[in-house]
């Protein structure tokens, strides 16, 4: 497949590899933001074949991951209401609440779909006037116009049946908050790609100027990523700090300007509570106030809610970059993709369940 | 979650006035929505997220990080597949 084949090729990877090793002179630490960087990063084994002197510490890229435990609680007792279709991404379906998770609650005879499309959502809710369907609209800004287009078409198409429950996160706030924080370890970051092809990377430049870091945007294939590496590292050997564009081929300075738009008409930025990281101010999107009538969160008036999160998780502390899966005592034991003690385990792009299916918790236990 | 595809647009239609494309990646063929990015045309290739098209690739800057991946360490042996 065109654009995807010649970025995985292997002598590209190799030829990165030792020009990052050329390069590194001492050690660096990078983030890659996004979850979708992190699974393939730990499936090609990419950070394993980097030189010492580089570390991946993994970011709070994964949505899925950091939806609070409230509202999965509250998606869960709006799903169990016999008037609802309820739709969610597939990746949503088996994130344990306290409650229990909604695959459980569709084979207790709830009508939970998986829609490929936010567009789907739309298409039952005109298909089934007499229901009311309920959209969980979760994601980064990445997934924020099609989110958006599923509102927009249900209010120019008058459906009254139609609501969003609206759990959506934004990616600059939380690198701030993660460079704010006293025991930051991070030294450059591997910007979010398919954020960027939405949102352009400007909100990023100001980041740049004020905390000295280096940010490329980075692709997904094994060449993208140590494309984005080396020429992170080749900044910090430099003693540079500027904004990159290492996914030419895809995002470009101003984004998609159609797509930002809509997501403007649609949207308003809210503050926002991060599974694993707690509230951080403005760092998500909740429906404007003239689009009321289509939050699902309104509309279902939900008993209060009343969470408990693990103890033992060390959840937080890795989407930070300060600790590692394997830094935990609860990783491949009692804590699994089957039974999630947190953030971090819930989803394939979580760094623990990253790790988790590429088997690194039996070199764990060979080890031990 | 944030997954996106490269596809090439097949074929464009409108469907209860929403632009939409049929989008071949590589043999499965998927209807897309292409409210984002109007201007594309049948033969380009797209980015496709949650059945949206984002982002038209740009194959000039594909080469041009291709070129600069050659340069690296003479890699002239990459190729670019032909679909």
């Amino acid at each position: 497949m065109k654009y995807l084949d010649e970025f995985r090729d292997a002598k590209a990877t190799r030829a990165l590899l030792d020009k990052i090793r050329e390069t590194v002179t001492q050690l660096w630490t990078l983030m890659e933001v996004c979850g979708g960087q992190t699974h393939s990063i730990i499936r090609h084994g990419i950070d394993q074949l980097l030189p010492p002197e580089v570390e991946l510490v993994h970011g709070p890229g994964c949505p899925v991951c950091v939806t609070s435990l409230e509202l999965i609680d509250r998606a869960h007792r709006i799903a169990s209401r016999p008037e609802v279709i309820f739709c969610s991404f597939g990746d949503m379906l088996r994130v344990p609440g306290s409650l229990g998770d909604l695959l459980q609650l569709k084979s207790q005879g709830s009508d939970v779909r998986v829609v490929y499309s936010p567009l789907d959502a739309v298409k039952l809710a005109e298909q089934h006037p007499e229901r009311e369907v309920v959209f969980f609209a979760i994601g980064f800004e990445t997934t924020a116009p099609a989110n958006a287009m599923s509102v927009h078409l249900a209010h120019r198409r008058g459906l009254k049946n139609y609501s969003v429950l609206v759990s959506h996160v934004l990616v600059p706030p939380v690198m701030v908050a993660l460079l704010e924080s006293e025991d930051n370890r991070v030294q450059g970051f591997l910007g979010p790609g398919h954020v960027c092809t939405v949102m352009g990377f400007q909100d990023y430049e100001p980041i740049v100027e004020k905390y000295h870091v280096p940010i490329v945007v980075t692709g997904f294939e094994p060449v993208d990523l140590l494309n984005g590496i080396l020429m992170s590292i080749q900044q910090l050997e430099r003693g540079e700090a500027k904004l990159e564009n290492g996914y030419g081929r895809v995002v470009c300075r101003e984004g998609n300007v159609r797509g930002r738009q809509l997501i403007e008409d649609i949207f308003e930025v809210c503050d926002r509570k991060w599974r694993g990281l707690g509230m951080i101010p403005q760092s998500g999107y909740k429906l404007r106030p003239e689009l009321a009538d289509f939050d699902a969160a309104l509309r279902f008036d939900v008993a209060d809610i009343e969470t408990q999160e693990s103890t033992i998780c060390i959840s937080g502390e890795i989407l930070k970059g300060l600790k590692k899966p394997y830094d935990c005592p609860a990783f491949g034991k009692e804590c699994t993709p089957d039974s999630p003690l947190g953030a971090t385990m819930v989803s394939s792009e979580g760094a623990c369940a990253a790790y988790y299916s590429s088997g690194r918790h039996l070199q764990l236990n060979a080890t031990n | 979650m944030c997954l996106g595809v490269p596809g090439r647009v097949v074929e464009k239609y409108e469907e209860q006035g929403v632009l939409m494309g049929k989008i071949d990646f590589g043999g499965i063929r998927k209807p897309v929505c292409l409210e984002h990015v109007r201007e594309v045309e049948v033969g380009d290739y797209v980015l496709v997220h949650v059945g949206f098209a984002l982002s038209r690739m740009n194959e000039e800057e594909a080469n041009r990080t291709l070129e600069l991946l050659a340069e690296l360490g003479q890699l002239g042996e990459i190729e670019e597949p032909s679909s």
